[in-house]
């Protein structure tokens, strides 16, 4: 092993941070994945993807955190989120507080009452989006379990942080073999609601 | 060729281990180490290895020194209880001059603590976990990337100085996802068979460099392996000043006086710095954070990130404390490393602790608030 020594360079990190919230089952924690696969090997940045770990089993909360930019990241956690997507009320409730201002918000109406928060979400200038992923990916996919792929591209068309086929890359990439044309179906489904 | 993998920090660990060769694993599975024993109960058969788990972490232990001594590079994963529990056979691991790897993947503590929260806790454990003089060698991983690396380069190390090493990695890079680049082509040290034949070779002979040659059972040789005191040979020999003294030395040393060899640290923006910020793990991704937005604002602090805990960077440490005023050492426990950095640069430098525990990771900005308390 060697030792090595740096000349300087310093930059400014430009990061966008990520946290989706949901219940166990939802797959939140593979749409972070995705989107972390897309913009680090696709799209060439740089992500770093982190979950909450322990609460998978169906039915308890669960979050997955990314991290995406141009440069080198250094602090691999998230500090103030830029985007928050809920996919269920409990991780709206828990999750909104650290939301930056004019900060972007993603729920599911079906499943998320935003009227809990409408005084946060006026203090702090919240860019609100309320995308039925789960109804979509019930009546254009025929498949609820769907519902996280919907999501995806929702995220992909309101950020524009990662690009439409880095992300229908990484979709391939990651599911189970088999499953990939319904999987960009639901992507494409999702894209599209806005 | 080089391919680009988006993977968790447990998993490029496991297949860090299977490039190096690495054909058996023995373990218990613990969070948040299992993925790797997940990954390679799934990918050793693949390629002909072995998985066996064990009931519980001291046969764990002894599994691996059994595959090593057969002739197979041989791992096992755990946490901060399971790697308290393997204690007394990693002594027999030192004394017999196995080569194995150890990855611990430190979680909040002591006992079982928080399964699923980082911590910095086994530091010390790692090194006089077990009783008794000897050196291991433990390096701890600041990224996926890295985490794949040095379990690569744990394997070689391990090979090549007869010793466990430990891989001292955490909950947070363990768990994390991130882009690791591999190569096609990479170096793995492959065993010395001895010169000599079964009847003059002498498997524990004090010599110069302190590492013999490791031979396997089934080559031919009769070989005595024992946790007691031996002679050149590997026999008992525990009334006798000069063997013990002799062997317990040969151990020691062929770690230390091999330290430029072993030792690895990243060092950035020191040279101009009034303060230095020391880390190692998942925290050192802390002081890089911190030195990028101190730096933006003007302020002169470098990082010293420490890839090597065991052989200590001495040297390394005492040249960076010469030209700073200040050191904040930081790590996700209440003092360990400290003390060491303490005890190389004496009254070079005023050495700080900036402490966290709980399972969460020390921000910059936090961290620099430290910094400007001190200018």
């Amino acid at each position: 092993m060697s030792v090595k020594i740096y000349k300087y360079c310093v930059g400014v990190e430009m990061i966008k941070e990520i946290r989706i919230g949901g219940f166990g089952g939802q797959g939140v924690i593979l749409s972070g994945i995705i989107i972390g696969k897309a913009a680090a090997l696709f799209d060439n940045k740089n992500s770093v993807q982190t979950q909450s770990y322990g609460p998978e089993a169906r039915g308890g909360a669960s979050k997955t955190e990314v991290l995406i930019s141009d440069e080198e990241i250094t602090y691999p956690k998230v500090k103030n989120p830029d985007i928050l997507v809920v996919m269920s009320h409990e991780s709206l409730l828990k999750y909104h507080k650290d939301l930056k201002e004019e900060g972007i918000l993603i729920s599911d109406p079906d499943l998320v009452h935003l009227d809990v928060i409408s005084d946060f979400i006026d203090k702090n200038k919240i860019k609100v989006y309320e995308a039925n992923v789960t109804k979509v990916a019930k009546e254009d996919i025929g498949l609820k379990i769907v519902a996280n792929i919907v999501m995806v591209g929702v995220i992909t068309k309101i950020t524009n942080i990662i690009s439409v086929n880095s992300v229908k890359k990484a979709i391939i990439d990651t599911v189970p073999k088999g499953t990939e044309d319904k999987n960009i179906a639901a992507f494409e489904s999702g894209y599209n609601i806005f | 060729m080089t391919t680009e993998l988006f993977i968790q920090g447990n998993e490029a660990c496991a297949m860090g281990a299977i490039k190096a060769g690495c054909r058996f694993f023995g373990g218990y599975p613990i969070t948040p180490s299992t993925e790797i024993a997940e990954y390679l109960s799934i990918n050793l058969p693949k390629v002909s290895g072995s998985f066996v788990q064990m009931e519980d972490e001291i046969s764990a232990i002894g599994s691996v020194i059994g595959a090593s001594w057969a002739g197979i590079k041989s791992m096992t994963a755990t946490s901060g209880p399971g790697f308290s529990l393997m204690q007394e056979n990693i002594g027999f691991a030192m004394i017999s001059e196995t080569p194995l790897v150890i990855v611990d993947v430190q979680r909040g503590s002591p006992s079982t603590g928080q399964p699923t929260m980082v911590g910095q806790g086994d530091m010390m454990q790692a090194r006089w976990g077990s009783h008794g003089d000897y050196e291991p060698i433990a390096i701890s991983p600041s990224s996926v990337q890295e985490f794949f690396d040095f379990t690569l380069e744990g394997f070689n190390l391990a090979e090549k100085y007869r010793v466990p090493v430990i891989i001292l990695a955490d909950e947070i890079i363990g768990h994390m996802r991130e882009k690791i680049s591999l190569q096609d082509k990479i170096e793995t040290f492959k065993r010395v068979m001895p010169k000599e034949g079964p009847e003059t070779f002498l498997p524990f002979k004090n010599i110069e460099n302190g590492t013999n040659p490791m031979l396997s059972f089934g080559d031919g040789y009769n070989i005595h392996v024992t946790g007691l005191t031996h002679n050149e040979l590997g026999y008992p020999s525990t009334m006798s000043p000069e063997d013990h003294s002799n062997l317990v030395k040969r151990l020691v040393n062929k770690i230390l006086k091999n330290r430029n060899d072993i030792v690895s640290c990243d060092f950035k923006y020191c040279d101009d710095a009034d303060i230095i910020l020391i880390s190692y793990g998942a925290s050192a991704r802390s002081i890089m954070g911190t030195v990028k937005i101190g730096r933006n604002t003007g302020i002169k602090i470098g990082y010293f990130k420490m890839n090597t805990i065991w052989p200590f960077p001495e040297d390394e440490i005492a040249k960076i404390s010469e030209n700073v005023d200040d050191l904040i050492v930081v790590e996700m426990n209440l003092g360990q490393m400290v003390h060491e950095v303490e005890r190389i640069v004496k009254d070079n430098a005023k050495v700080h602790l900036f402490s966290e525990i709980g399972g969460t990771l020390p921000k910059p900005e936090d961290i620099l608030n430290k910094v400007r308390e001190l200018l």
